[in-house]
């Protein structure tokens, strides 16, 4: 039973990612607005892998990724950027400090199942 | 005398009898040789019959393994064609589902409040999120002015956006038909050169025939080259769902002020000393 947090201060993304990944059989979506509350989320459950927008309120994207890389605990669940930057330079520096891929929006929900499935299984 | 012509007669028959049995064998010699060519011969027409029987027995069999084969690959090319055809019927479906997941989302977001400011909010989440535009605004119509004011935006300032008259430019124009605009070449747009009177996409907000207001983009993010399915329907669903979450949430809201008012004045009414 994957345990997958989603991070996102949009309620209509939020709404949109958790609609598409709850396909997955027996998947458990935690939801977080921000760095902060993912953080909280993060050290009471037990998490399988990270959707998490780039830009949020009180803590961004990367510095969540980050931060997650720098926790023993945290630093092996899979991270997969979804965001509207859609820059080579931005991509390039999510994946250096960490994450494991990147989507822009607006996302193809069947992309994101893929690319989910591939990195819990 | 006479008994050596008895030797001599006797002498001539067991010649004769001698004779006889040399005959015999020599016939018999033949005879055998005779019939060992005539079991070689049988043997060797047997032997030949044989592997003809084979051959045939071969041949039908290597037919009867082509004739499997080729039942095989054309079962085979069966299941492959069925199979690139429920490939692509999973693609459309994916497809669909994707866009009613998109359609139920923006359309469940954005009547899930009666807040005027949170519905524009939601609105502008959409367009970001799910059509992926970069500057855009939102403009609501002043019934007593006739023209369109700028009510939010995104990318951009609301004072760079100046209001427009009904019927004039596109947006104008698009309020006043209550149809839809679409630049020709989206791909073509610069970002960094953005009119606000030249939008390369322009929705009216409709309640029926009555425009209330319009959405204008002027630019779409970098990863988003040309619309798709999927976009033109939410732009439907935002011509309809969103002038109505737009129109009844600032109803409300006005209604809510002035409940709130009436309230004070009867609450101040109440608490008037009696003389």
């Amino acid at each position: 039973m994957p345990n997958i947090l989603v991070v996102e201060d949009s309620p209509t993304m939020r709404q949109l990612i958790s609609f598409a990944i709850k396909r997955i059989p027996e998947s458990r979506i935690i939801e977080a607005t921000d760095g902060v509350d993912a953080l909280k989320k993060l050290s009471s459950e037990k998490i399988d892998i990270i959707l998490a927008d780039i830009n949020m309120p009180i803590m961004d994207g990367l510095k969540l990724v980050s931060l997650v890389r720098g926790n023993p605990s945290y630093k092996n669940i899979p991270i997969i950027m979804i965001t509207t930057e859609g820059a080579e330079e931005d991509k390039k520096k999510a994946l250096a400090i960490g994450a494991n891929a990147y989507l822009t929006k607006p996302i193809q929900t069947q992309e994101l199942m893929k690319l989910v499935n591939s990195l819990i299984s | 005398m006479e008994k050596d012509s008895g030797i001599s007669k006797k002498a001539d028959e067991f010649l004769q009898i001698f004779k006889r049995g040399e005959e015999f064998t020599k016939d018999l010699i033949k005879e055998n040789e005779r019939l060992r060519y005539r079991i070689a011969q049988l043997e060797e027409s047997v032997e030949k019959a044989g592997n003809e029987e084979r051959t045939r027995l071969y041949e039908d069999r290597i037919k009867m393994l082509e004739d499997e084969i080729n039942s095989l690959l054309e079962r085979y090319r069966k299941t492959e064609e069925e199979n690139k055809d429920f490939a692509s019927k999973y693609v459309e479906v994916e497809a669909e589902n994707n866009m009613l997941a998109n359609l139920y989302v923006a359309s469940y977001q954005l009547h899930s409040t009666l807040d005027f400011n949170e519905v524009l909010r939601i609105v502008i989440e959409i367009i970001i999120n799910l059509i992926g535009a970069e500057k855009f605004a939102i403009f609501l119509m002043d019934d007593k002015m006739n023209e369109l004011l700028p009510a939010a935006s995104e990318g951009l300032s609301l004072n760079e956006i100046p209001k427009v008259k009904m019927g004039d430019a596109i947006i104008g124009k698009v309020a006043k038909e209550g149809e839809s605009y679409f630049q020709e070449n989206i791909s073509t747009a610069d970002a960094s050169e953005v009119n606000p009177a030249k939008p390369i996409v322009c929705i009216p907000l409709k309640i029926k025939e009555h425009v209330i207001g319009v959405i204008s983009i002027y630019s779409l993010l970098v990863q988003k080259t040309a619309f798709s399915n999927i976009d033109y329907e939410l732009f439907n669903l935002l011509a309809g769902h969103a002038a109505t979450a737009i129109f009844s949430s600032r109803l409300y809201t006005q209604s809510e002020r002035k409940l709130t008012t009436i309230q004070s004045f009867l609450d101040l009414l109440k608490e008037k000393p009696r003389r």
